[in-house]
């Protein structure tokens, strides 16, 4: 059990150091600044429901979309070795694709629900497998390859709904959006747990992780293998579109309104930064998905963390970006190896003193 | 003797981890002579190059130029001594003239005059007779002239040591002879140059010495005169026979006549020309010839691991078609790949992951192995192939090249292949573990795998194959066996024939 433990710390916590102790840290901060900043009261909310809040409420539900969407970014980054900025404009479009579907029928039932949902993720599913292709197939960098999508995406957004921001008031959307009778908890950190468990479930039984990495870090020799690397970066980008699907309904759902100019706007660098955050490799290779999920937290704590001291909401950005740097000059491997240097001195000092001390 | 000597490297000594790259190895160049430097792959040519333009530091030995001790750190270091390079890959930019290529990065005057600078590059590029204009855009010379245009940057800095790696690689008949005419004007002028090349008759053209190197040793220096082709390819490929070694298989070598496992007519690959190919059950064959001379590829061509563009091929007389290497790992052919950095490990991953790897592959993607098979997996191989590593969690990239090259090996034993394709698997890693595979390999004809095994060193060829295929300029030249498997008929086959080297 023990060495079970040590075993963690020594291969697990490697790369999520940085994460956890920079949550620690924003923990460690605001308990200091502010005490109450953690404090959860159970209130009645409009419903009439039992519910918590609190800024720790507020941070854990407002994560939401940036972790999942962090979770699909985190198999693109490892298989391609390079990022889909296209995540805020493909969420745009599907969350119009599910608003479709719900504005078709005059009674919102729980059937319309899901097949808006299905729509949106073939949708979310099909614009993917665009981009997956130009990367896959044509070899375009990730970057340039969904930066087209980047581009159009809010557009074609636009189009499906015919130009409107249409709104949609129904228990089910609002149960999504925000809390499903009798649960205190927030609807969209439960669907983050869901989501996060069928990654699990996903890597158990299939050998996805496994032919990711291999792919990501020697595509050459992933490719003698027999690992078909086309299919597989293909694969994470479509992985991806579904996450995408998700994080854009519950978006809608949230807003009880499609705007597809400013529904999950700029999200798309806030992934990619969780991702970074969460101690993976930008250029593909070795990946750990609750890396990322750590890295939303720590980004959407920041925020509200800002908020919370008063900082203009203009000025958040600039704090943010100051953090950030600090964060992922530590994570680069020139100060982490400096670090580890040092540590092993440290042990090595150590462990010359105990020798003497025994002579 | 060595009173015109330019450059002296003595006892130079490079140790990468795990394996030393070149041991006590001399090098001496002269004023105005062409010296051929050969070697098969991993002879520490481009070790002892890159030693000397400062890109690797030297663990022990000394340079020295023109009688003065220097200390080399760093490219710029060495050009400062006049020890210029020109690499195989044209390392200019296309898109600029010709002038601007020359001098690019090595005016120290901010305010560059054009014309001047025109004029400069015209009167050198005459002087070297170079067909090449100054104005003219580089991209749009030939690739020869390029090659000179390179050469011409390099010597215009006063540069005493040419060093040419490969220089001819790319380049047809005609052009080589432009360049060797520039490589003997240089050296009428006193420069001495260090040729790298693994063309054999390129050397005898225009070479006045050659000094051989062999697993970082130096072997010897010789005149060209005194070394026919056929003495510098046993040089270059090592001669010490074990005699005993290659007896003991002789008498195994009956078994030949099982069954064929897999048939190839006129195969071809993007790579490989179409070549015919069989083996039997339990039999160990080889492919040789030097570098360059097809048989990597023609090995990949049968894993399907290039572009199949040809050819029929039989798995225990059937047809079947392998376009690419899951097909060939389906009918239980196994490839282990030359370039084990490049195509083999998967550098982050546990020991561990890349031991399942190909077994992964081939189970498929909905059936991964458990976590505790893995461990098992692993387990029975790191105790099997003797793998040094720190546990099963270790990243591969951690381990010695040796230890990395028998996980490797595991990854495909592991799949139970029926026939097992190793592309120079000993290359590079100590004696030890080059005699523990070579064992391996035959245990393994012994139940009944079939192995096709390619290695520069011909006497471990000998040792464990009963069968050789000799390539030469990617053509299938002779095969070899019985009584033909020695040391003297493979150099004979690889190096052109009795006819043309017995004079």
């Amino acid at each position: 059990m023990k060495s079970k433990f040590k075993n963690f710390f020594k291969g697990g916590l490697g790369q999520l150091a940085i994460p956890i102790i920079a949550i620690c840290i924003l923990v460690i901060f605001n308990l200091f600044r502010d005490p109450s900043f953690f404090s959860i009261a159970i209130q009645h909310n409009n419903d009439g429901n039992i519910v918590l809040s609190g800024n720790l409420i507020s941070i854990i539900n407002g994560a939401s979309e940036l972790a999942i969407l962090a979770m699909g970014m985190t198999l693109v980054t490892a298989a391609c070795g390079g990022q889909d900025i296209s995540v805020g404009a493909m969420a745009a479009i599907a969350g119009s694709a599910f608003v479709k579907v719900l504005k078709s029928t005059s009674v919102i039932n729980g059937g319309t629900v899901i097949a808006g949902f299905l729509l949106a993720c073939v949708v979310a599913m099909l614009f993917a497998s665009f981009n997956g292709t130009l990367v896959s197939v044509f070899k375009i960098q990730p970057m340039i390859a969904t930066l087209i999508l980047y581009t159009c995406g809010r557009s074609i957004a636009y189009w499906i709904n015919g130009g409107a921001t249409p709104t949609v008031s129904s228990p089910i959307i609002n149960a999504i959006g925000s809390f499903i009778p009798g649960i205190p908890i927030p609807t969209p950190v439960l669907i983050v747990i869901a989501v996060a468990i069928l990654f699990k479930l996903v890597f158990h039984f299939t050998s996805l992780e496994l032919f990711t990495q291999s792919v990501g870090i020697n595509g050459s020799a992933a490719r003698l293998n027999g690992i078909n690397s086309t299919f597989i970066k293909l694969l994470s980008f479509i992985i991806l579109g579904i996450c995408v699907a998700i994080a854009g309904s519950i978006g809608v759902s949230r807003l009880g309104l499609i705007n597809h100019e400013t529904l999950l706007l700029d999200i798309e660098m806030d992934t990619i930064l969780a991702v970074a955050i969460g101690g993976n490799n930008l250029g593909g290779g070795k990946f750990k998905i609750s890396g990322s999920i750590i890295g939303a937290y720590v980004i959407q704590m920041l925020t509200i963390t800002l908020y919370a001291m008063k900082v203009s909401s203009t000025d958040v950005k600039a704090y943010k970006a100051i953090v950030i740097i600090i964060l992922v000059v530590i994570g680069s491997p020139v100060i982490k190896s400096k670090i580890q240097k040092l540590i092993s001195r440290i042990k090595a000092r150590k462990q010359n003193t105990i020798a003497k001390g025994a002579v | 003797m060595q009173d015109n000597a330019l450059l002296q490297m003595r006892k130079i000594n490079k140790i990468f981890p795990g394996v030393k790259a070149l041991s006590e190895v001399d090098f001496t160049l002269r004023e105005g002579e062409i010296h051929a430097l050969m070697g098969e792959n991993g002879a520490g040519k481009s070790t002892l190059i890159k030693v000397l333009t400062g890109v690797y530091q030297m663990d022990g030995g000394e340079i020295t130029v023109n009688g003065e001790k220097i200390v080399i750190h760093s490219p710029q270091d060495a050009q400062k001594h006049g020890i210029s390079t020109v690499y195989q890959e044209i390392t200019l930019c296309p898109n600029l003239t010709v002038a601007e290529n020359m001098f690019i990065g090595r005016e120290h005057n901010p305010l560059v005059n054009k014309k001047a600078r025109e004029k400069k590059a015209d009167k050198l590029l005459e002087e070297l007779g170079i067909p090449a204009r100054s104005t003219q855009q580089l991209g749009s010379c030939s690739l020869a002239v390029q090659q000179m245009v390179a050469i011409a940057r390099a010597v215009d800095s006063r540069c005493k040591v040419l060093i040419l790696d490969e220089p001819t690689s790319s380049l047809d008949d005609k052009e080589v002879n432009m360049l060797f005419k520039l490589m003997r004007d240089l050296k009428s002028q006193g420069v001495g140059i260090i040729f790298v090349t693994h063309f054999l008759e390129q050397v005898y053209e225009v070479c006045d010495r050659i000094t051989v190197l062999r697993n970082g040793e130096l072997v010897g220096e010789y005149l060209i005169e005194d070394l026919p082709q056929v003495e510098l390819v046993a040089k270059m490929i090592g001669k010490e026979l074990d005699e005993l070694g290659a007896l003991t298989y002789f008498e195994e070598e009956k078994k030949e006549s099982g069954e064929v496992f897999y048939e190839a007519a006129s195969l071809s690959s993007s790579d490989a020309l179409p070549f015919d190919f069989k083996i039997h059950k339990g039999e160990v064959n080889g492919f040789t010839g030097l570098l360059g001379s097809g048989r990597s590829e023609s090995v990949r061509a049968i894993f399907g691991a290039d572009k199949v563009t040809g050819g029929k091929v039989k798995i225990k007389g059937e047809d079947v078609k392998i376009t690419k290497p899951l097909d060939a790992m389906k009918h239980g052919i196994g490839y282990l790949a030359e370039d084990r950095k490049r195509d083999g490990i998967i550098a982050e991953l546990s020991v561990r992951e890349n031991i399942i790897l190909a077994l992964q592959v081939m189970k498929g993607f909905f059936k991964p192995i458990s976590r505790s098979e893995a461990e098992a997996f692993a387990d029975e191989y790191i105790k099997v192939l003797n793998i040094k590593t720190a546990s099963k969690d270790t990243p591969i990239g951690s381990l010695s090249g040796g230890n990395q090259q028998k996980v490797i090996l595991a990854r495909w034993l592991l799949t139970h292949p029926d026939y097992l394709i190793l592309d120079e698997p000993t290359r590079g890693i100590d004696v030890g573990t080059k005699l523990e595979i070579q064992k391996l390999v035959l245990k393994l004809a012994e139940e009944g795998v079939s192995v096709t095994f390619i290695s520069s060193e011909v006497e471990e060829m000998l040792r464990t194959c009963s069968r050789l295929i000799v390539m030469r300029d990617r053509h299938i030249v002779g095969e070899l066996k019985g009584a033909d498997l020695n040391q003297t008929q493979v150099m004979k086959t690889i190096a052109g024939g009795e006819s043309e080297n017995e004079k």
